[in-house]
């Protein structure tokens, strides 16, 4: 019985990381597409979002026939409820991608400002670095790890503060620029956004290991956007 | 008791089954004097995988099961009319030998009943009585059987002794293994852990998980995470009608009758 059990969660977790990297790919692909102003990419990212959403919902309906199947308890039952909740942050992220890749479209033509660009693309880069990270803390099941991730959160939000800071100034100082700088800001809080999704997905690292669900997200004190 | 509405069924026909269909019932009624006990069962059996018949007591779970292999032809004012098709062979027909074909379809019931004889002499009862005289291929079929059931390894160095010195699972076990000895296609089970302990329970959900391989099983169970954990369809029975059948998974998940839904989410009655 424990046999068939483990093999039906093990398949769960495969097409949870598998549900992982579809979401980073979106995420860098949206990322490149935006400073690379390539509409091309943003659509392809924007008709791809439909893979990811299918996956949460498949991976929805296997956790629940698990649920009443098996009956599982305990650790059993965190891990099953772990898929379920970090699939739904993940198919959040994905949502980012997506409105990263409409700001693309949108973007196309407006005044450029390459210091906030080369800002949003380390800020990605940052980003996309987190996400691989976790995902690799969640096959671990690393708790250290989750919270190591965690803390690096502040990076995140100290580039989110920046760029924000260094738009507005744009904006003040060349009118030409406010529509760009708009996207701009919207392209750094959905990174942040991400970023905050990452830090959901090691809450629910640390209630695998533990069970006890943590507050990780220091959002609390920060609500500039 | 809850009405339910009786005349509202969901009963899946297997049109395309992986495997074929190893056995299957069609207007089902079984009398017992002027009381129907079941009223119009058609149901499928695929070839290896497991069926669970649940429901409460008195549902007609278990009648149903027994007159698979024609148990109530021993009850007297039983009267059993429609098909019991198995192998283009309708098995509910009066030329038919029950005892051939039970050679073919087995049970094991709800009490482990091994015979006050020696664990070799259970398994090897039956094939000596139809004649099997063949050391060897006896020895054989003991190993084989044993291993089957998940009991060989607790056993091999005592076949002698007697099988009622050993514990209540490993009787069941045993049983299973005295059912199988005889190479059934279709082995009927008759809650065959409810007398059990939480781990032989377990051991002997593994060991039917493992004989699926090779048998069509039919399982009646009380015990509906049981019927969950182990069965690939599951036909729910009440006041003597089947009244749905589906893949387990979608019973247990998205039943489609009212008194199944409460059934399975403990709220019948």
């Amino acid at each position: 019985m424990r046999r068939l059990f483990e093999d039906e969660l093990n398949d769960l977790h495969v097409r949870f990381s598998e549900m992982g990297m579809m979401v980073n790919e979106a995420i860098y692909k949206s990322v490149k597409a935006f400073i690379n102003h390539d509409k091309q990419l943003a659509r392809e990212v924007i008709a791809d979002d439909h893979k990811i959403n299918e996956r949460e919902t498949d991976l929805e309906s296997k956790s629940f026939e698990l649920i009443a199947l098996q009956q599982p308890v305990s650790t059993d039952l965190r891990v099953i409820v772990t898929i379920m909740k970090a699939s739904s942050d993940l198919e959040r992220m994905g949502d980012h991608a997506v409105s990263i890749a409409k700001s693309t479209i949108r973007v196309k033509g407006n005044t450029r400002v390459p210091d906030i660009e080369k800002d949003i693309a380390d800020m990605a880069d940052k980003v996309k670095q987190m996400v691989e990270e976790v995902l690799d803390a969640y096959v671990k099941e690393d708790r250290k790890k989750a919270l190591a991730i965690a803390s690096e959160d502040a990076a995140i939000n100290a580039y989110s503060e920046n760029i924000y800071d260094d738009c507005i100034k744009e904006m003040q100082r060349d009118s030409e620029t406010v529509i760009g700088s708009m996207d701009y800001m919207l392209v750094a809080s959905y990174l942040e956004r991400i970023g905050d999704y990452v830090m959901n997905i090691c809450e629910w690292i640390v209630y695998l290991r533990t069970g006890k669900v943590v507050e990780l997200n220091s959002n609390a004190q920060e609500d500039k956007f | 008791m809850a009405d339910y509405d009786l005349t509202q069924t969901h009963i899946i026909h297997l049109d395309e089954p992986k495997h074929e269909i190893a056995l299957s019932t069609e207007k089902l009624n079984v009398y017992y004097g002027e009381n129907r006990a079941m009223h119009d069962a058609s149901l499928q059996f695929e070839r290896y995988r497991i069926t669970a018949l649940i429901g409460a007591s008195g549902s007609g779970k278990s009648t149903y099961l027994r007159s698979l292999n024609r148990m109530n032809d021993n009850i007297a004012n039983s009267r059993v009319t429609g098909k019991i098709m198995y192998r283009d062979l309708n098995i509910n027909s009066d030329e038919i030998d029950v005892y051939k074909m039970r050679e073919h379809i087995g049970m094991v019931f709800q009490r482990p009943n091994p015979f006050a004889k020696s664990i070799y002499d259970n398994i090897t009862f039956a094939l000596k009585r139809h004649g099997q005289k063949d050391k060897k291929y006896l020895d054989e079929v003991v190993e084989t059987s044993l291993k089957q059931a998940a009991l060989w390894d607790q056993v091999k160095d005592s076949l002698g002794k007697s099988a009622l010195a050993l514990s209540g699972g490993q009787q069941q076990r045993l049983c299973i293994a005295r059912a199988i000895a005889m190479k059934p296609d279709i082995l009927l089970l008759d809650e065959p852990a409810s007398a059990l302990d939480p781990i032989s329970t377990n051991t002997v959900e593994e060991t039917l998980i493992r004989l699926k391989e090779e048998f069509t099983i039919v399982i009646v169970t009380h015990n509906m995470q049981q019927a969950a954990r182990i069965s690939d369809y599951t036909a729910f029975f009440h006041s003597g009608r089947a009244l749905e059948f589906d893949e387990t998974r979608k019973l247990f998940t998205r039943p489609k009758i009212k008194a199944a839904e409460d059934y399975v989410s403990g709220h019948f009655g």
